[in-house]
């Protein structure tokens, strides 16, 4: 694997698109080095599945809004590591800290994987009798309909680490991964499984990036009455490329909340797959997004996919992105209803601010229902800073700049409302609050 | 009546009657007539593309025009990004031309005509005598040419063009409509009276090669309507078409080209019927409208092409690409559809604001029944700055219907202060049926506003049962609170349409409740 990693190495990104897909993917295969062993047999799947499938090109009606070419290239784009930043998130909270360098976990640097209620190993660790070897994959390959996620099936085959995460109990502090960057030019993929039993719970916070460019895959299996809260931070500092999926499966009664800070990044794109399979169900999945393409050019894509197969569920989707200096923020959104999914409440919106004249946002938010006695909604608008408003915290003495922030702060409320551990809440709004005052808007 | 068996009738409802309401067939126009027909071979070829030019009489620029659309047809492949499943359209197994034996001779006056044709659009209410418009007419209400009437015994007027398969039988009001120096006539007659007009505008809002479908029809078209508003001038009186298909295995290709010069102002109404026949019959409409400075053109539609049976055998493909283009400043466009009939529906009508402080509009209503599938929408492609834009869609769906709204907004950099407003709603009548959103938002400003709003839900029980308190069946009752959710798009309706697509409404779902 490694001499052909050095055949392909300097090879520049194709910009035409036009390469056949098939060599596009060779020559993405063939600059991975597929791991072996652990979980060899899901991951031959997925290899198989990815060969079908092939990479996405630049017509692909799922990558209308964002150049798949970035993810497609064989190699990453190579970028020096920053300096460590000051304050991590979190900090201040009680938690368990797990720490990943360019997608691999690193154990030195982490707590011992030891908390009650929790089961934890990892990825690269793993061997065919772990428990979470039917379920490696299974989400995701679940996923695939009825459009092809090949970058998921990719992480599948390719995944370096990860953790497999099986929660009994109710653990007294979240699980927190930390991402760091050591290599300039690391193309991290990592992989983890979260099976959370009936009646348990869980919370994962993840914070930091690893690699110059991502590839991560969280499946997440609940079963019924289990609750799992999902708080993310994906910030970058620098130009870089990212692409995440969550699979979930939301068994009856159980809870899916899921939060995604993302701040900067050239391209970004965070896929969300939530398949609600059992009544009385919930799922939640909200995003804030700031962008500015000032420093390097900033794409930001969300796209989700809820399918409500049960009765009585209920689903919200808040995504709200602020844009400026020509940042593009896009978002996919869908609510599937199945036949006989009565009771479903689903609801759905989307709202950029655009702070200039060159920031775009492109929203294509979906529903597709096949039930009747539903109430689904969805809503999408954008505009920017609200004259009045600014004008009415002026006349009372705030500043022009600090008055951009409080209304910024309240156009994400909604957002960050998702976020159900206040303690966890407060620590994202400092973090927004300073890089807000720090990139102030004029 | 198989259907029946199984229906889970809800609590409150006499199962007789909504049996009853089930077998009472609701496609009044499903008759046909019989008449001589001359039908161009089966299939479709360049041959084929040339008789049909040579049928209309056409110069030779138009046969090339027509042959360019059809070398560029043979290298497309159909579209099926839309949420409509149907089997594979043979297209060679169609008659792309027919015309009555009658119409041979183009007959120089409306008293010429075969008074079977005249007989059929008596029959359909559609006015095609002058003196009769004046007289008034009585029929059965609804029917789109008796609201026609009633606006004409009101003192109304409303000119007509009939189109019966692929030729235009004739046009009403034309020397009135000449006077005020407006033209209004069959497009084919166009292209040999007006070629300079038509040369400028056809193909200029929907090129010859914009989709498959549209330039299947740039091949194929046989007729259609024209209209020319001078600069300045009001058009006196409204224009509309009327599309019948009548023959069998035949498709429909028309071409629509309205041109409101500066400052001009028209309405332009546009029904249509088709017999009940077993097998599906392909309609593939093209219609552009140009829009020059501070002139304001006004397009409905009531579609009520025959939708097929409960089992979803026969009905009308409907394939139609619809434009405006609001060429220059301040011209105005707005779109009002009532969507009740064709199997298939796939149906777009675009706005494209180039000119700065320009209009769109859309309103719609689409209703799918029983084994009918719509995916319908609008575009509106902001260019120019100022420009506004406002989207209201109503989707019903009841049976096994599928009902999508697919939209596009889009706010170029360009197109600074520009507003939209789109609100999107369906309704779910029956757990059998499907009811989407497609819309696509892209802003590309910051001074623009865009706002999007969609819901879906049911019929509400509560407004059932108030509206069966006070007396109503379940029919009416349902008829009222759809009617009440569709009220902002017949609000929009010019007077002509609006009853008839209040009764349209009701009668789209006549056997959907239970």
């Amino acid at each position: 694997m490694a001499d052909i990693a050095v055949q392909t190495k300097g090879q520049t990104p194709s910009v035409e698109g036009a390469t056949k897909p098939a060599n596009a993917l060779d020559a993405r295969l063939s600059a991975l080095s597929l791991p072996q062993g652990g979980f060899a047999l899901a991951r031959r799947d997925a290899l198989s599945r990815l060969q079908d499938m092939g990479l996405p090109g630049s017509r692909d009606e799922y990558w209308r809004y964002t150049d798949p070419r970035p993810f497609n290239a064989p190699e990453a784009t190579a970028l020096p590591v920053p300096q460590e930043q000051a304050t991590p998130l979190f900090e201040t909270l009680d938690r368990l800290t797990l720490v990943f360098v360019d997608g691999v976990f690193d154990e030195a640097a982490s707590d011992d994987l030891a908390l009650e209620g929790v089961e934890i190993t990892t990825l690269a660790k793993a061997d065919e009798a772990n428990w979470a070897a039917d379920l490696y994959g299974r989400l995701e390959a679940a996923g695939q309909n009825p459009v092809r996620r090949p970058f998921a099936t990719l992480n599948t085959a390719a995944a370096q680490d990860g953790l497999l995460i099986r929660v009994t109990g109710k653990p007294s502090k979240p699980i927190h991964v930390v991402h760091r960057r050591a290599s300039d030019n690391a193309d991290a993929i990592w992989h983890h499984v979260i099976r959370v039993e009936a009646g348990a719970e869980l919370t994962l916070l993840e914070t930091g990036m690893s690699g110059a460019r991502s590839n991560s895959v969280i499946e997440v299996d609940l079963a019924e009455g289990a609750a799992f809260h999902h708080v993310a931070s994906k910030r970058a500092v620098d130009s870089r490329v990212g692409i995440g999926h969550i699979f979930a499966r939301v068994a009856a009664k159980a809870q899916f909340k899921s939060f995604t800070l993302s701040v900067n990044g050239t391209v970004m794109r965070n896929e969300a797959v939530i398949d609600i399979a059992g009544d009385d169900a919930v799922a939640h999945i909200a995003a804030a997004v700031l962008g500015d393409g000032g420093k390097a050019p900033f794409h930001q894509d969300d796209t989700v996919f809820i399918t409500h197969g049960a009765e009585r569920c209920e689903s919200r989707q808040v995504f709200k992105k602020v844009l400026k200096n020509g940042a593009q923020g896009v978002f996919q959104g869908k609510i599937l209803v199945k036949p006989g999914a009565q009771k479903t409440d689903g609801y759905q919106i989307s709202q950029a601010l655009l702070l200039d004249e060159r920031s775009q946002f492109l929203a294509k938010p979906e529903l597709e229902i096949y039930a009747d006695d539903v109430k689904c909604s969805h809503g999408s608008t954008t505009g920017a800073i609200d004259d009045e408003a600014l004008f009415y915290l002026r006349s009372r003495g705030v500043p022009r700049e600090r008055a951009i922030v409080f209304l910024v702060l309240s156009f994400l409320a909604d957002a960050l409302a998702e976020i159900e551990d206040e303690a966890i809440r407060d620590c994202i709004y400092e973090r927004l609050d300073v890089w807000l005052t720090l990139n102030a808007v004029q | 009546m198989t259907a029946t068996i199984d229906l889970e009738v809800r609590e409150g409802v006499d199962r007789e009657t909504v049996e009853t309401v089930q077998s009472m067939g609701s496609y009044k126009y499903g008759w046909d007539t019989e008449i001589e027909m001359d039908y161009a071979p089966k299939g479709l070829n360049e041959d084929i593309v040339r008789l049909i030019s040579q049928k209309n009489e056409e110069p030779e620029w138009m046969l090339e025009w027509r042959l360019e659309a059809y070398r560029r047809w043979i290298t497309m492949t159909e579209p099926k990004w839309a949420m409509l499943n149907y089997p594979e359209i043979d297209y060679q197994d169609q008659y792309y031309y027919a015309r009555p034996k009658s119409m041979e001779v183009k007959p120089k006056s409306l008293d010429e005509v075969d008074p079977k044709l005249l007989a059929t659009y008596e029959k359909l209410g559609i006015p095609l005598k002058e003196q009769m418009i004046l007289a008034g007419v009585e029929g059965a209400l609804p029917s789109p040419g008796v609201d026609m009437a009633i606006a004409a015994s009101e003192g109304r007027r409303v000119a007509v063009d009939a189109v019966f398969d692929s030729v235009s039988v004739g046009t009403t009001f034309k020397d009135e409509l000449a006077k005020a120096g407006v033209i209004f006539c069959s497009i084919s007659e166009a292209i040999r009276e007006h070629p300079e007009l038509v040369k400028k505008y056809l193909g200029s809002v929907v090129p010859q090669s914009d989709n498959y479908f549209a330039t299947l029809n740039s091949a194929v078209f046989s007729d259609g309507s024209f209209v020319y508003v001078p600069k300045g001038v009001k058009c006196p009186m409204e224009l509309s078409t009327y599309f019948r298909i009548n023959a069998e295995n035949t498709g429909q290709f028309e071409r629509t080209l309205i041109i409101a010069d500066k400052g001009s102002h028209v309405s332009y109404l546009e029904g249509c019927t088709a017999p009940k026949r077993d097998t599906h019959q392909l309609h593939a409409a093209v219609v552009e409208i140009v829009v020059l400075e501070d002139a304001e053109v006004k397009y409905s539609t009531v579609q009520n092409w025959y939708p097929g049976d409960e089992e979803g055998k026969g009905g009308i493909y409907n394939f139609v690409t619809k434009r405006a283009d609001c060429r220059e400043a301040r011209a105005k466009v707005m779109w009002t559809q009532v969507e009740t009939g064709s199997a298939i529906t796939w149906k777009y009508p675009s706005c494209i604001l180039r000119g700065d402080e320009s209009q769109g509009e859309f309103y719609s209503i689409a209703i799918a029944n029983n084994m009918q599938q719509a995916d319908t929408g609008t575009k509106m492609i902001h260019l120019g700055r100022n420009t506004r834009s406002r989207i209201v869609s109503k989707g019903i769906s009841a049976g096994k219907a599928q009902n999508t709204y697919r939209g596009l907004v889009t706010m170029h950099p360009r197109a600074t202060n520009s507003r939209n407003y789109t609100q999107c709603d369906s309704l779910l009548i029956g757990d059998q049926c499907g009811a989407h959103t497609v819309p696509y938002i892209e802003v590309k400003n910051t001074s623009s506003r865009v706002e999007h709003e969609a819901t879906t839900s049911k019929v509400d029980d509560d407004q059932l049962f108030y509206c069966r308190q006070r007396g109503m069946d379940e029919e009416e009752a349902v008829a009222l609170v759809v009617n009440g959710f569709c009220r902002e798009v017949l609000q929009a309706l010019p007077m002509e349409f609006a009853m008839e697509a209040q009764s349209l409404v009701a009668i789209s779902l006549e056997g959907s409740v239970g």
